[in-house]
């Protein structure tokens, strides 16, 4: 139908109905949605014939004013129809439920990744330590989530895996999948959180055998193969600094970061210091002894959770930011 | 009743009552209206604030289809204005709108008339909903200009604690209009037990009546938990006292459950009156006896029965426990089984009756058709495994939309077209009718079927930026919405024709049995000018077209038409 409607792009992965099958738990549940659906076909098609018959054969028109005799209520035939539908949505529920207690019960030998929910990214932990902005994963292994949110609740969604969860701040929730072939799919945020709710995007990268080790192993070495300024935006988005520090000269709970360096920053007591290497060092090992004029003495120590080449590597990213 | 004798004003319709004393010439002037006690004003008065709720909801909706016309930012709006925009349309609609709806325009005039009665128990208390009404909207309204609320109409914590918006100014507007609806509620409970008339026993009341009553016990029960639940979220944001907020050392899970133990039984309070209204409609309207009387008023208690027992399937992904999912998922498929025998009850009526295709029928076709979708659909979310996919996407905003508004919505429409010439004792234009209802069907239809599809894709719901794969399904969505508000304009121009110009209206225009057709069009101030006579309220068999009338007329010998 040209430019305006462009069917070919959503209906190229998957089905009509459904995206492509990323999980064993999809090929599961697809199978109880065709079932619904076709069920759902039938008692839709059973409805609407019977409407327009009715209306067709019924209808009033001259010889037609009154309606003809027939009985106002008929035991048998209405309990016939109240015992039916019992009877179909029985097998439906015990089906619905049986496959939902699979996808809730993890295997014991399951990989484990740690998920933060944040306004409004996700960050993904690794057994190792390592942090990153997407889901990397081994295929045809068993991956087990365990979940949290750092602010509001947030819902993890991997449409491909028919995987969902809400993301509770205040408590750990765990989730499994076993992804069945290579590729990326999409990770969106369900629970709405707030202005940049519909930015919560992430991928899930499924390795082939062998690659993701090969991959943890690489980027968990990032502050040995990258530059020092593009390894610090990497900490930058994923240790916590993104939370309460812009780039772009926007405010937040900390002054912005644009500009910062070498700027003279007025202390609250009155001093001013220049934000050279050793105030910025300062700051993030023991935030409240220097604090700017306009904020509040709240962040945390990062003693233990930076290594040194770390901060560096955060201090010269600062410095590209004029 | 009164033939053609009506003819002060030289109308020549049997029954109609506009060029004689009537409840809406009765007294005049201003406060004549805002101090009445007489059900028939304030369901008018109801009807007029509910209409224009529903236009103010119904343009935060078109903007927001505007904005969806792409995926990426949009001049329009920015983000935070969407999220004001889509919390402002479902809590206008919902709480405004739909709770309302039914109940309190269509059921204020309509339920003391069908008891044959002069009004509801409580007059004064009617009035005081209708303030109450009034003061809920208003602090809403208020809340908009002081930082309209972006935490979506569940309020969820801990956003809701945390957000800058005017939480608690809107949250405290529903506080308000909570005690609306259970004044409502309190009003009709009383009024169905106290003032039935001699010889209409429960069985022998009109379906309409079982609807309000199903509902009218859920207000009562269920809403001081919605109050609750609010003063408890005000009391959080305003005191810091940590009920909901983990960082308070609450609980943000026992909100959902707190909120949904209301507000799924709300669901059923906004279905339950729209049941009624087609059961009325669908026996008229095919001039036949309703089928299975008994099997439809008790599904309307079992529903009001059942919907306490399943607020727990709106958390199947937010971490109850598996057994907690597994009795709600259960409970889920069996409150769907009351609405299926009503669907099949009401296509039986149809079998061998007479179709009269007027508008108000049209709406009665079209609800099956729609809530037949949205009932369906249902069982996709009732399925536990099923449900973790679809949950939060665009299939559940359309199953919602085709169960609210192709049920509740349309049902309300049937039943204003129904019973509109009685309320303002004029007809409108069938031709004009029907058309609006074919382009509300059309442009619903186009709405909503396509978010089932983005849905079932994976499409989240609440969403300003959306994957390039859905801008095709999100434009069609959007032309759609476009058609169902140009229905909504042709709907409201016929209408408003009617009240001005309409053909007067006699006092059995379609045929119904139910006692409110023996009154004149419009009403007198105190409902009849004789005490009606009661019968079986689905004999509409009874009653025939009188050309000379311009109406129906009762067939029997005893309630003779004078004017024949």
């Amino acid at each position: 139908m040209g430019r305006l409607f462009n069917w070919a792009s959503v209906q190229a992965a998957g089905g009509f109905w459904m995206p492509e099958q990323g999980s064993t738990t999809a090929v599961a549940v697809d199978h109880i949605f065709s079932l619904v659906l076709w069920v759902s076909v039938f008692f839709f098609v059973l409805i609407v014939s019977l409407m327009v018959v009715f209306v067709v054969r019924y209808r009033r028109r001259p010889d037609r004013l009154e309606a003809e005799p027939s009985p106002t209520h008929n035991t048998p035939l209405e309990i016939t129809w109240t015992v039916i539908p019992i009877a179909i949505t029985i097998v439906i529920f015990i089906w619905g439920f049986k496959v939902y207690l699979d996808v809730n019960t993890p295997p014991a030998n399951a990989y484990e990744v740690m998920v933060t929910g944040q306004k409004w990214k996700w960050l993904f932990t690794y057994p190792n330590g390592h942090v990153d902005e997407n889901l990397h994963v081994p295929v045809d292994t068993p991956i087990r989530l365990v979940m949290t949110s750092e602010d509001v609740i947030h819902g993890f969604y991997v449409p491909a895996f028919r995987l969902k969860r809400d993301v509770v701040p205040g408590r750990y929730v765990k989730v499994w999948f076993s992804a069945l072939k290579p590729g990326e799919y999409q990770i969106y945020c369900t629970q709405y959180c707030g202005t940049g709710h519909s930015d919560m995007w992430a991928k899930v990268v499924v390795h082939r055998p062998g690659g993701f080790e090969r991959w943890l192993q690489q980027a968990s070495n990032f502050m040995k193969t990258m530059p020092p300024a593009k390894a610090g935006e990497l900490l930058y988005r994923t240790r916590g600094c993104a939370q309460c520090h812009s780039v772009n000269g926007s405010g937040g709970t900390g002054p912005t970061w644009k500009g910062l360096f070498a700027s003279h920053v007025p202390i609250e007591g009155g001093r001013v210091m220049v934000a050279d290497e050793d105030y910025i060092r300062t700051c993030i090992l023991d935030p409240t002894k220097n604090v700017p004029v306009g904020f509040q003495p709240v962040m945390p120590t990062f003693k233990g959770r930076l290594k040194d080449d770390e901060i560096t590597a955060i201090i010269e990213y600062i410095k590209t930011l004029k | 009743m009164t033939g053609i004798e009506s003819g002060a004003a030289g109308f020549g319709v049997g029954g109609n009552a506009l060029g004689r004393d009537n409840y809406l010439n009765h007294e005049r002037g201003i406060k004549s209206w805002l101090l009445t006690r007489d059900h028939k004003r304030i369901g008018v008065m109801y009807l007029v604030v509910i209409l224009s709720s529903f236009f103010l909801g119904g343009i935060f909706a078109e903007l927001i289809r505007t904005k969806l016309l792409t995926p990426g930012n949009s001049a329009l709006m920015t983000a935070k204005t969407y999220d004001q925009m889509f919390t402002l349309h479902g809590a206008i609609m919902i709480f405004l709108f739909v709770i309302p709806g039914i109940p309190a325009s269509l059921g204020n005039f309509v339920v003391p008339l069908m008891l044959g009665a002069k009004d509801v128990a409580f007059p004064r208390l009617n009035l005081a909903s209708f303030y109450l009404w009034v003061g809920g909207a208003t602090l809403a309204l208020v809340s908009m200009i002081t930082g309209a609320v972006d935490t979506g109409w569940t309020f969820y914590t801990p956003y809701s604690t945390t957000t800058d918006t005017s939480v608690i100014m809107m949250v405290a507007g529903i506080f308000v209009l909570g005690f609306s609806s259970i004044f409502t509620g309190l009003n009709f409970v009383v009024t169905i037990h106290k003032l039935r008339p001699a010889g209409m026993t429960w069985f022998r009341m009109p379906l309409f009546l079982w609807g309000i009553y199903g509902t009218a016990i859920i207000q009562i029960m269920a809403t001081p938990v919605l109050g609750i639940t609010l003063l408890l979220l005000i009391a959080e944001r305003a005191l810091g006292i940590g009920i909901f907020d983990p960082a308070l050392g609450g609980d943000p899970v026992l909100f959902q459950h707190f909120f949904w133990f209301y507000s799924h039984p709300a669901v059923y309070i906004m279905i339950l009156p729209a049941m009624g209204v087609i059961s009325e409609l669908v026996s008229v309207f095919s001039r036949k006896h309703i089928f299975g009387y008994s099997f439809i008023a008790m599904s309307s208690i079992a529903i009001a029965v059942l919907s306490f027992l399943v607020w727990g399937h709106h958390m199947f992904v937010a971490g109850q426990s598996t057994l907690s999912s597994m009795i709600f998922s259960f409970l889920t498929f069996m409150v769907a089984i009351p609405s299926a025998v009503k669907v099949f009850n009401w296509l039986a009526t149809m079998y061998k009756g007479s179709i009269w295709l007027a508008t108000p029928m049209l709406y009665v076709l079209s609800f099956l058709f729609l809530f037949g979708i949205g009932g369906l659909t249902g069982l996709f979310l009732g399925a536990l495994a099923v449900d973790v996919h679809l949950h939060d996407t665009y299939f559940v905003v359309a199953h919602f939309h085709y169960v609210m508004f192709g049920g509740t919505v349309i049902a309300f429409l049937g039943g204003l077209h129904y019973w509109w010439p009685k309320m303002f004792g004029r007809m409108y234009s069938e031709f004009w009718g029907r058309i609006g209802a074919l382009l509300v069907f059309v442009g619903f239809n186009t709405t909503f079927f396509t978010q089932f599809v983005m849905g079932s894709h994976g499409a989240p719901r609440r969403s300003y930026h959306y994957q390039p794969q859905f801008e095709a399904y999100h434009r069609l969505s959007t032309i759609g919405a476009y058609i169902l508000g140009v229905g909504f304009v042709v709907i409201a121009v016929y209408l408003i024709h009617s009240l001005l110009r309409g053909r007067p209206a006699p006092a059995n225009p379609w045929g119904g049995a139910t006692l409110e057709w023996q009154a004149s069009s419009p009403p007198p101030h105190d409902n009849f000018e004789s005490t009606p006579a009661v019968g079986d309220p689905y004999d509409v068999e009874a009653w025939t077209w009188d050309g000379a009338v311009g109406g129906f007329v009762r067939r029997a010998p005893a309630v003779q038409p004078a004017g024949s």
